[in-house]
């Protein structure tokens, strides 16, 4: 009995070791971020949380349109994660309870496009963001990702397993149309499998890096990620500062994570098992 | 039936078509039709202002003479290789651990996936500074154990060590969640067979645990695979557009990046796209063939 309870702390001792070393560094991040850059020069560094805090935010703000930058990635992110929710799940809805011409065609065609490396595309969808207008705009970065395959693929594998035909039929037949039912039957049934595909496409487009640095040719209009490699690039010997603008940039992200962690958490491994 | 029924049949699904259309539409729009014009221009000579000429197949000559191609070739599949192997083996360990516990399993999940989560860039500067010659966390670790500092980001392998610990640190907690649950999808009853039949720890680990966990581990090896040789963010901001030291974090798609958007060399980063295209269709089918033959043969 002592053997199997020694065990036990062993493999607590373990996990709690790559806990700490998964964390260390948002910890470290806030360390360099309070302290001045004089501190963090020092041998050996500071290791405990200093005063300095305000200055280096003060500091962020002088160097870049912070503020502003949050401002664009926040819409982007936002306005491309509703409509990523909207198309997808009326598009899955669609594939996964309705049969007609062409269905299993188009499904193939839709799970092809998944191999497609972004950067086949990248040159002349700057020639076509050109023609229309949308070179510095947030527009170019909206609009194309605002469907997408592997949501439709997600949520259609959720709608096969949790609606039942009948419920489909019965709202039918109570005249509820085919967006109707829709609206009232299949979206209120998908919150955890929306929750999950929200805070991925969120994620993944507040995260998004090598487009907007292509397509945001203004640098007082580009998106955080942006923001904060300029920041990176002209003031990186200021790394208290640099390091405050990286804290501030992912602040909102782990909020976000923090309110749905345990529907993310269970959407994620549910589906890599099924999928 | 008729082909007028037919006709008629087909306009009456339309509401699934709209239904269906932004996708296709924007795929179409953003997608398809920018494609094919990557396949047009990679035999295009085109800086973007002057016309544009038809060249052959000068673009793909030039690649397979261009040492810095190869080069970015070289550094992506070793930057692959020296993140995907640690993250997928401390991943299954970690997962394996994670199952045998009893407590406090949610916090362990919540706090290992936070690192897939957060800022890229912001991670990659934070990287760059640990790695940091004079006041990096790394050498001040090594000089407090006697040990000389290192200049980690000025030189080859060191800027390899410092990308490759990154992506490590970022994935594991992502590939733990997934190989828990598919170690949870497993039967209890093999496992108790085992046990009945006198199978100790590793061996049941090897002959049920492993083959049974083989389609998420193909998984998980598969998405690396296109996550790796898309690797950009990291050296971009780590190393800059140059790729650092002798150029090695010059992963391909930076090298992709520069010829387009920095050299305004259109028709070759097209080409190069397409190199990148075909890497990572032949990884995919490497991977397929690897656990597929493996699982048949059993």
């Amino acid at each position: 009995m002592t053997r199997s309870r020694l065990r036990g702390l062993a493999l607590h001792a373990a996990l709690v070791l790559a806990l700490l070393v998964f964390l260390f560094p948002f910890v470290w991040t806030i360390v360099m971020a309070s302290n001045t850059t004089a501190d963090i020069y020092r041998f050996p560094p500071k290791f405990t949380f200093g005063g300095h805090f305000g200055d280096n935010v003060r500091h962020v703000l002088d160097n870049v349109a912070f503020f502003q930058s949050m401002a664009n990635t926040a819409i982007v992110a936002v306005s491309t994660t509703l409509l990523v929710l909207f198309f997808d799940s009326l598009a899955a809805f669609t594939f996964a309870k309705f049969r007609f011409p062409g269905r299993n065609a188009l499904f193939v065609i839709l799970l092809a496009t998944m191999l497609l490396p972004a950067q086949l595309a990248a040159v002349p969808q700057f020639q076509t963001m050109a023609i229309l207008g949308w070179v510095g705009s947030l527009k170019a970065l909206i609009i194309p990702g605002a469907a997408n395959a592997f949501g439709i693929f997600w949520m259609r594998q959720y709608f096969r397993n949790s609606i039942h035909d009948e419920l489909v039929e019965a709202a039918t037949l109570d005249g509820c149309g085919f967006f109707g039912t829709y609206w009232h039957v299949a979206l209120p049934s998908a919150r955890p499998a929306l929750a999950f595909l929200g805070i991925f496409t969120f994620v993944g487009s507040w995260n998004d890096y090598m487009w907007p640095l292509i397509v945001l040719t203004d640098p007082d209009h580009v998106t955080l990620q942006v923001a904060l490699s300029t920041l990176n690039r002209a003031h990186g010997v200021d790394y208290s500062m640099v390091m405050t603008g990286a804290l501030l940039a992912m602040i909102p992200l782990v909020i976000v994570f923090a309110v749905f962690a345990r529907q993310f958490i269970k959407g994620a491994t549910e589906g890599a098992v099924r999928g | 039936m008729t082909a007028t029924a037919g006709r008629k049949r087909i306009w009456s699904y339309w509401r699934f078509y709209l239904a269906l259309s932004p996708f296709y539409v924007l795929f179409a729009v953003f997608g398809l039709y920018p494609m094919l014009s990557t396949i047009v221009l990679a035999f295009q000579r085109w800086d973007g202002l002057s016309a544009r000429r038809f060249t052959g197949l000068d673009n793909f000559a030039f690649l397979i003479k261009d040492p810095t191609f190869w080069q970015a070739l070289e550094n992506t599949v070793v930057l692959f290789l020296m993140s995907t192997v640690p993250t997928l083996v401390l991943a299954l360990v970690l997962a394996v651990m994670l199952q045998s516990a009893v407590r406090f399993t949610n916090v362990y999940r919540i706090a290992y996936f936070i690192p897939n989560v957060t800022s890229l860039v912001a991670m990659a500067i934070f990287f760059s500074s640990i790695f940091s010659t004079n006041f990096g966390l790394v050498n001040a670790a090594l000089r407090s154990l006697g040990i000389p500092q290192q200049d980690w980001l000025g030189q080859p392998w060191g800027i390899k060590i410092a990308i490759s610990t990154m992506i490590v640190w970022q994935w594991v907690g992502y590939n733990t969640l997934i190989y828990l649950a598919g170690l949870q999808a497993i039967p209890k009853e093999q496992y108790e067979a085992a046990k009945v039949d006198g199978a100790g720890a590793v061996r049941t680990f090897f002959s049920i645990t492993l083959p049974q966990l083989r389609p998420v581990v193909l998984f998980t090896v598969v998405m690396s695979t296109i996550g790796g040789l898309q690797t950009f963010t990291e050296p971009q901001v780590m190393v800059g557009n140059s790729g650092g030291t002798g150029q090695s974090g010059m992963t391909v798609v930076l090298f992709f990046y520069r010829a387009a958007f920095l050299d305004n060399d259109y028709g070759y980063a097209a080409a190069i796209a397409l190199s990148i295209f075909a890497l990572v269709l032949l990884f995919t089918a490497i991977n397929w063939r690897i656990f597929r033959e493996r699982g048949e043969n059993r």
